[in-house]
Formats: C-alpha cells, sequence, structure tokens
C-alpha cells in the first residue's frame, strides 16, 4: 500500500515535470528545424540550425534586439538598484512621520495598473521628444517602488549598532551606506538584481508603444513581430525564444537561492 | 548629539530618499491624475473636448468592453483556483523529507517562471495549432479524429489562454506554498497521520486552513496580475477569434493605439481597473489587518 502511494505521488511529480520542462526541449529541437517540420510537431533534432542562426542575425537582426534588451536590462537594473536601496536605507535608518507617510504613498502607487498610465505617458514622451529613445523606457523604470519596499524590508534587520560604530569612527552617512551597508548586503542586493533584471528583459507593454523603429526593438518586441507575420519563419523565431530564454536560466541556475528570493520576496 | 547634528542627519535622509521617491511619483502618480482628467473628454486623436461622465456613460452600451471585462474575470475565474490547488497539491507532495529527488522535481517545476511571457507565449500558439504537436499527439492516441483548430475556436482558445498561464505560474505559486510548508511544525502531519487521517484527509483538513493566509494572498496577488493580463493573449491569439480571448487590458491598447484613437474613452476604461484593483487590495488589507 505504501509503495504504491509513493509510485503515484512520483508518477504525478514526474508528469508535471515532465510537462513544465517539455516546452524547453521544444524551443532547443525547434532552432534546429525548418519551419514546415516546426509547425508539423517534429520531435527530433534537425539540421537547419545554421540557416536559421543566419536567418535570425540576417533577416530579423535578432541579435541588435539581444544587444538592446541586455543594455536596457543592465543600465536599468544599475540605476534602480542603486537608488532604490539608497532610499529604502534611508526610510529605516532615518525615520520620521514625513518618509513614513510618504513610504506608503510610494507603495500604494504599485496598484496603478500600467494600462492607466499608458496614453499619458505616451504623450508626456512625445512631447518631451523622447519617444523611440532608450530614455522613454530607462527613465519610468528606476524608480521601482517594490525595490524600495524590498530594501527597507530587508533593512529593518540591519544591526543598528555597527551604523553608530561607524558614525563615532567618522564616516559620512554616504560613506556608511556604500562601504558597510551595501556589501553587507549583496545577498538583498542579488535578489532585488533579479526582480529588477526580469522585469526589464521581459517588459512587452511599454516598450511596443514607445519604440517604433526596428533598430530600437528589444528581444519581446522583435520576437513578437515575426510571429505576427503573414508567413512566420519558425526556425528563426525559435531562435529568437531561446535567445530570450538563455539569459533568464542562466542566471537562475547560478544564483538559484536569490532568484527564488527575488521572486518571491514580494510577499514577506 | 548636538542640534545641528541631527537637522543635518535629517536632511542626509530626505537627501537618500528624494531620488527614487521622485522617479516614482513623476511616472506613477502624474500619468495616473492626468488620465482621470483624460477620461473626462471625448474626441478622436488629439482633439479632445471636456465632456463630463460620458465616457463613463458609454461604456455600459460597449459590448466589447463588457466582453473584454468578463474574459478577464473567466480567467481569474478559472485559472486562479485550479492553480492555487495545483500549486499546493505540488508543494505538498515536495514538503515530504522522504522524498527521493524533490530538489529536482522542485526545479524543474519552477522553470516555466523564466521564461519570457512573449516567448512561451508564441511557443503555446505553436504547440495548439492546428498541425500542432497536441493535435498531432491527440490524433495518434486517437482521442480525436479531426484536428481541433484550438487557437481559432472561441473555447478552446479561452482554454489555450489557462492552460499556457497555468504552466507558466504555478510553479512560482507552489514556491510560496513550499516555504509556508516549511514553517509548519512537521510533528503536526506526523500526528495527523497516527491518527489515521490519510493523505487527502490531511490536505483538506490540515494543510488547507494552515495555510490559509497565504492562499488567500497569492490569490489577490494574482487576482491583481490577471486584471492586467496582456503580453499572453496579444501574443497567443491576439484577441481572436474576434474578441473571444481579448482582455480589458487589450481592449485599453486597442483603443488607444490599433483603432482610431480615442484616448478619453480608453482612460476611462482604464479608471475601471484601477478601481477593481483598488478595491481588491482594500479588501485584502481589511482581512489580513483582521487576522
Amino acid at each position: 500500500m505504501k509503495i504504491v502511494r509513493t509510485v503515484c505521488k512520483n508518477l504525478f511529480l514526474i508528469l508535471v515535470s515532465f510537462i513544465s520542462v517539455f516546452p524547453f526541449y521544444w524551443m532547443i529541437v525547434g532552432m534546429t528545424n525548418e519551419s514546415k517540420d516546426i509547425t508539423m510537431g517534429k520531435l527530433t533534432f534537425g539540421n537547419a540550425f545554421l540557416t536559421n542562426v543566419t536567418n535570425a542575425f540576417e533577416k530579423a537582426d535578432l541579435w541588435r534586439a539581444f544587444f538592446n534588451s541586455a543594455q536596457l536590462a543592465i543600465v536599468i537594473t544599475f540605476f534602480s538598484l542603486l537608488i532604490c536601496s539608497v532610499a529604502g536605507y534611508a526610510f529605516v535608518v532615518f525615520p520620521s512621520r514625513g518618509k513614513e507617510i510618504l513610504f506608503m504613498v510610494l507603495v500604494a502607487s504599485m496598484m496603478v495598473p500600467f494600462a492607466t498610465k499608458l496614453i499619458p505617458m505616451f504623450r508626456m514622451f512625445s512631447n518631451m521628444k523622447l519617444l523611440n529613445t532608450f530614455w522613454a523606457i530607462i527613465l519610468p523604470a528606476i524608480g521601482a517602488p517594490f525595490l524600495i519596499f524590498f530594501f527597507r524590508q530587508n533593512t529593518e534587520s540591519f544591526p543598528k549598532e555597527t551604523i553608530e560604530a561607524a558614525r563615532v569612527d567618522g564616516c559620512s552617512e554616504y560613506q556608511i551606506f556604500a562601504r558597510i551597508y551595501a556589501p553587507m548586503m549583496k545577498s538583498t542586493y542579488a535578489a532585488a538584481g533579479i526582480f529588477a533584471f526580469m522585469a526589464s528583459w521581459n517588459n512587452y507593454m511599454w516598450p511596443l508603444i514607445a519604440l517604433q523603429s526596428n533598430s530600437k526593438f528589444t528581444l519581446p518586441l522583435a520576437v513578437s513581430t515575426l510571429a505576427a507575420d503573414f508567413n512566420p519563419d519558425y526556425g528563426m523565431i525559435m531562435v529568437g525564444i531561446v535567445m530570450s530564454t538563455i539569459p533568464t536560466v542562466i542566471v537562475f541556475f547560478c544564483l538559484q537561492k536569490a532568484f527564488v528570493e527575488g521572486m518571491v520576496g514580494s510577499v514577506k | 548629539m548636538s542640534k545641528k547634528g541631527k537637522s543635518r542627519l535629517r536632511l542626509t535622509g530626505w537627501s537618500m530618499v528624494i531620488v527614487a521617491s521622485a522617479f516614482v511619483l513623476f511616472f506613477s502618480y502624474v500619468p495616473m491624475i492626468q488620465a482621470f482628467f483624460l477620461s473626462l473628454k471625448t474626441g478622436k486623436g488629439a482633439n479632445l473636448e471636456f465632456s463630463g461622465l460620458a465616457n463613463y456613460v458609454r461604456m455600459f452600451q460597449d459590448k466589447v468592453f463588457w466582453t473584454t471585462l468578463g474574459n478577464t474575470l473567466l480567467y481569474a475565474l478559472i485559472q486562479i483556483p485550479v492553480m492555487i490547488f495545483l500549486a499546493l497539491l505540488i508543494a505538498v507532495l515536495l514538503n515530504d523529507p522522504k522524498l527521493r529527488l524533490r530538489g529536482i522535481y522542485r526545479t524543474c517545476i519552477f522553470l516555466p517562471c523564466v521564461t519570457s511571457l512573449v516567448s512561451y507565449s508564441i511557443l503555446f500558439k505553436n504547440l495548439f495549432a492546428v498541425d500542432g504537436l497536441v493535435n498531432q499527439l491527440l490524433l495518434k492516441l486517437g482521442l480525436i479524429d479531426t484536428a481541433i483548430p484550438f487557437v481559432l475556436t472561441d473555447g478552446w482558445a479561452k482554454a489555450v489562454v489557462v492552460i499556457a498561464l497555468l504552466w507558466r505560474h504555478t510553479g512560482y505559486f507552489m514556491i510560496f506554498f513550499l516555504s509556508a510548508l516549511q514553517n509548519i511544525d512537521q510533528s503536526v502531519f506526523e500526528a495527523a497521520k497516527l491518527d489515521g487521517s490519510n493523505f487527502f484527509q490531511t490536505f483538506f483538513r490540515i494543510t488547507m486552513p494552515m495555510l490559509r493566509p497565504i492562499v488567500f494572498l497569492t490569490s489577490v496577488m494574482a487576482l491583481n496580475n490577471t486584471l492586467q493580463l496582456f503580453d499572453e493573449v496579444v501574443n497567443l491569439t491576439n484577441g481572436g477569434p474576434g474578441n473571444a480571448t481579448r482582455t480589458i487590458s487589450q481592449y485599453i491598447y486597442d483603443l488607444s493605439f490599433t483603432y482610431v484613437p480615442s484616448y478619453g474613452y480608453a482612460a476611462a476604461v482604464s479608471y475601471v481597473v484601477l478601481i477593481l484593483i483598488v478595491i481588491i487590495t482594500v479588501v485584502q488589507k481589511k482581512v489580513m489587518r483582521e487576522k
């Protein structure tokens, strides 16, 4: 009876794991097959890999899209981590009534759906003549209320005595932050960094509106445009899908703990 | 500390929060307020005139608005309970310390969350194509005689969206439950077992009630996400056939950028989503406080 139960449990988990992992196999196999074979559901490796990769880079310029996405994700992650961690730190280390209210206002802004901000932001950036530039993507993304919240939450457990001791030693407040706090909070930075990177890497709705020329396209836009073609070349699309998946999979396997923390942290 | 030192500290504190706060305020509240004023105006493109609540009145007669709102809520109603149940079940199975390979199972089941929303939607579109893999499999197994045009049939298209959402998000929610379960004392489950409680009895009578707060919290989170569903439907079905899978967010987008732009009306529709989210959040805060 006990064996039956164990077998059932494992069979169920194997099935779920298989379903979870199968699309990854499918995209890798797809990358090596011709468009026609992919839509027919061919499950074995083919020999169109080089053709697909060449097409993807020459016809669709996915390489540029990959580079654009990477550039944006890195810049956004760096600056949002910088300004949001300073803010989250200050909300705990320099508490005051005014800041408490400000913090509530900031956190409440998480409720505003992007669709509501869509048109005013479009008009705002159009007036500033910044549409179709990376500024339009970077500027709204670097002030992330969730990151401020996340850093504030994690700073609560930071030992106050360390700060006091550094003050006595004559460190300035910014020095304390940069030389003592930041190095001690590596794991928080890792988790927050992954959160920021994923959000930027996956961002779709706003770039879809703000970026108009192909040379500015990010990877999701480029792949989505290819797939919306009247006669889509799935071999090429699969290359794009793999390109958009590889970086996040690598980050996930290298920093599994921080990854899970960054994604689950939103609820704690 | 001297008075001067204190006021300098206060200034430093404000200087540290000001940059991030300015960015957040400028890029969330300013557009939000502008959207409200916009929602009181009608007209095509840039020619807008003040018209009071006309846009909100128009919504009541707009069939597409009700269809897209209905679709969005239908996704929430079907996908969220199924996902929460599956995620809970998997978490409970993985919480068994005697289970072998649990690390591998957990990694596999979590993996879908690392895919980009656009990419996995296109993969699913592909898998559920008329001559796609799912149809081939069903044909081979003899479950169907002719291929089902999944993405082209009203009900099936909705089902495919739900299946895709389940695939992408179940592992994510499973992680929440798993970390909550790890905080429950194992002896509770041992005791239940000694009392002769079987797996399902334990699941429904002990595990579920103990996890109720986190289940509630994650459901609210999922509901907020679903109310803003956009990337998946655009890339999976593009809202079709007709408006069968179109969501409210996609409708707002279409009203502004696909059809003849009516910014005012789009802003009014977006305020409905905003209000729904505010209501859900307030209810959530209330319920959590009572606990």
